[in-house]
């Protein structure tokens, strides 16, 4: 028992710690949660002068331009998710690690959706102005991008484990991923159509939370692989 | 005692290369037996459909292409997965082997279902079908899958990372089926339906049937060749493969 | 080849001999080689020494620019030695010890390259692990840096550990079993 008790807390003090470093990291650098708030504010900004100002077009729309842009954003973020650890050698100490890398990959993600994804869902409401969506439905776009952005990082993290050690991983990451992004996008934009229309929610809320719970189950897995083999190359 | 020789002998390229040119001309033939066949029965002796007429002929090339390239996708997660429990060579190969000619299956897929989608629905394309919409993200699984291979510049961990996309695809080609057909069932007019096969006469059914395994043995055979050129180029500095070229040449 | 408790081992060959894949193989980084390796004559199929007893100090060290010396071995001590009490005031001492006292709390990236080795190479004085793998440890370093670490391997061998390591710079002072790598290269045919 008393051995087990200790495992328990090594495999908490790692998370804490990957955890929280990084954290610490991307608040040191500020572009690292700041540039993808910005970059879905740019693109939504360009989306509506595409449309000529129809605000009528843009709302009707809104699901997926919302969807499309918060993909694109969480994409191009994920490049960075283990980069850094790559390139200075962290992630060797990670995988060394006596203790579960399973948890070290979660904790990785987590911290980096923090950053990455969660703003995004902070930013729903100037998000829902901008594109003309009665702010009535703000708490249903809001939990639609919370689930749908976790869901796209941790799948998007299997496609970032595998092109790490790859100089010009980027493009490749975002054609790896896109296909796997497919049912993500299709109940993710249901469900904010769903909202807006003002139809019953529960189907396409439940497929998102089970999609999330099985991206975070199963994705670690192949992330894990997909560290290791980078490690190698 | 098991006898696990052959299994031993399926991770020698010399071996495999061996048995690769013994039976690819019989592969070969029955391909072209078959495919030959169940063409000239399907173009020429099956009667038209009354209501599409001669157009719905196009499923001859339509199904089984579609249906290889889905049993060519697991196939290669197979492959991978062999490669990556026993770390055997040729498991590789026959993943990079496998992928591109499943990805040319797709692009038949989807060129004719476009093709068979003008006459019929009046377009070349409808997102509402759920079939065609799934092909086109199996077609971007295997480019990203070759694409993530030939990223590495032909490196072991190339040939791991794309066997570990390929069975990241397999936990994911059900669900993304199931979202596709889910979402087309709440778009999808009521007057348009693609339901070739399960409503389909006897008669036109039957070159189906010999379509298929046609279709299973040719790509069956071009998988044999890409495996050649792959064994090799894997094997180019071994001095069994260079005896050979000089017996070739 | 095989080595003992309190014995040391220095890999040495050419520029591409394949110094840095041997102790990637050995620390159970990669996978891609023929032949076996034991630990504790274990003679299982895949045996790795034990994670816990392994300290594996690559060309990458793992240093964070962002962070500060503390905060990245603190992060190092949670990472590589969970089960250990070693408290804030241990760390900070070991990174005293190898030289840097001003520079605490300054992020990694305004350091040298020298200094930033030694933030890594302060690993080895807090270190619990049976196993050191080092490869190119002397990068960087000046003379008194250079000394100090060999007598911190000096000290982790007398105590029982095990060193191996890769170096440019003669090791003469310490006490480790010659590895040519070129003794053993294939012929070309």
């Amino acid at each position: 028992m008393l051995v087990s008790a200790n495992e328990n807390f090594s495999s908490y003090r790692v998370f804490t710690a990957i955890f929280f470093r990084d954290l610490t990291v991307y608040f040191r650098y500020r572009g690292s949660w700041i540039n993808p708030l910005f970059f879905i504010l740019v693109v939504i900004t360009l989306f509506s002068l595409g449309f000529g100002a129809d605000n009528q077009a843009l709302r009707v729309y809104s699901p997926s331009i919302i969807w499309v842009t918060a993909l694109l954003a969480v994409l191009l973020s994920l490049d960075s998710l283990f980069k850094t650890d790559f390139d200075d050698g962290s992630l060797e100490q990670l995988i060394l690690s006596s203790q579960s890398l399973y948890l070290s990959v979660l904790a990785k993600i987590l911290a980096h959706w923090l950053v990455t994804g969660f703003p995004i869902v902070l930013a729903t409401p100037l998000i829902s102005l901008m594109l003309g969506v009665s702010l009535e439905v703000l708490p249903e776009l809001s939990l639609g991008l919370l689930l749908g952005t976790g869901i796209l990082s941790f799948i998007g993290a299997i496609g970032a484990s595998l092109t790490v050690s790859l100089a010009s991983g980027g493009l490749l990451l975002s054609l790896l991923s896109m296909p796997l992004y497919v049912p993500a996008m299709i109940f993710g934009a249901q469900y904010l159509q769903d909202a807006i229309a003002g139809w019953p929610l529960m189907p396409s809320l439940s497929m998102l939370i089970g999609l999330l719970l099985a991206a975070v189950v199963l994705s670690p897995l192949a992330i894990m692989a997909g560290l290791k083999l980078s490690v190698e190359a | 005692m098991p006898n696990w020789q052959w299994f031993h002998r399926l991770g020698s390229p010399k071996w495999l290369l061996i048995t690769l040119d013994r039976w690819l001309p019989w592969v070969l033939g029955l391909a072209f037996l078959t495919l030959l066949l169940s063409l000239i029965w399907g173009l020429a002796f099956t009667p038209p459909d009354y209501k599409q007429g001669d157009v719905f002929r196009i499923i001859y090339i339509h199904v089984p292409a579609a249906v290889v390239a889905l049993a060519a996708y697991y196939a290669m997660a197979i492959a991978g997965a062999i490669a990556i429990i026993w770390r055997m060579k040729v498991a590789d190969m026959a993943l990079r082997s496998i992928a591109p000619v499943g990805a040319v299956l797709t692009f038949i897929a989807l060129f004719t279902g476009a093709i068979w989608g003008k006459p019929t629905w009046g377009t070349y394309w409808i997102w509402q079908d759920a079939r065609l919409t799934s092909m086109l993200i199996l077609f971007f699984l295997y480019l990203g899958i070759i694409a993530l291979y030939d990223a590495f510049n032909g490196s072991a961990s190339g040939q791991r990372a794309a066997a570990i996309m390929s069975l990241v695809g397999t936990v994911n080609i059900p669900i993304i089926y199931k979202s596709v057909d889910w979402w087309s069932s709440l778009h999808q007019p009521a007057s348009i339906k693609f339901t070739e096969e399960s409503t389909i006469a006897l008669e036109m059914f039957q070159p189906l049937m010999v379509a298929i395994p046609g279709f299973y043995l040719f790509c069956l055979a071009a998988v044999m060749l890409n495996m050649k050129v792959q064994i090799a180029r894997h094997g180019r500095n071994n001095s069994w493969m260079i005896e050979r070229a000089k017996i070739d040449s | 080849m095989s080595l003992r408790s309190g014995q040391g081992l220095h890999v040495a060959g050419s520029n591409g001999s394949g110094k840095t894949t041997l102790l990637k193989i050995i620390a159970g980084l990669s996978n891609d080689y023929h032949g076996s390796i034991g630990w504790r004559c274990s003679n299982e199929l895949n045996p790795v020494i034990d994670k816990s007893d392994l300290l594996y100090l690559g060309h990458l060290t793992g240093v964070k620019s962002l962070l500060t010396p503390l905060e990245n071995l603190s992060w190092w001590v949670s990472l590589c030695l969970p089960a250990y009490p070693i408290g804030s005031d241990e760390i900070t001492r070991a990174l005293q010890q190898i030289g840097l006292n001003s520079e605490l709390n300054t992020p990694c990236h305004f350091l040298s390259a020298g200094q930033q080795r030694r933030v890594a190479l302060a690993r080895l004085l807090v270190s619990q692990q049976r196993v050191w793998i080092l490869d190119e440890p002397f990068t960087a370093l000046d003379h008194s840096g250079i000394s100090q670490i060999e007598n911190c391997i000096k000290r982790h061998q007398s105590s029982g550990g095990m060193v191996i390591m890769t170096s440019h710079q003669v090791v003469s002072n310490l006490e480790l079993i010659q590895l040519n790598l070129a003794d053993y290269q294939q012929r070309p045919n």
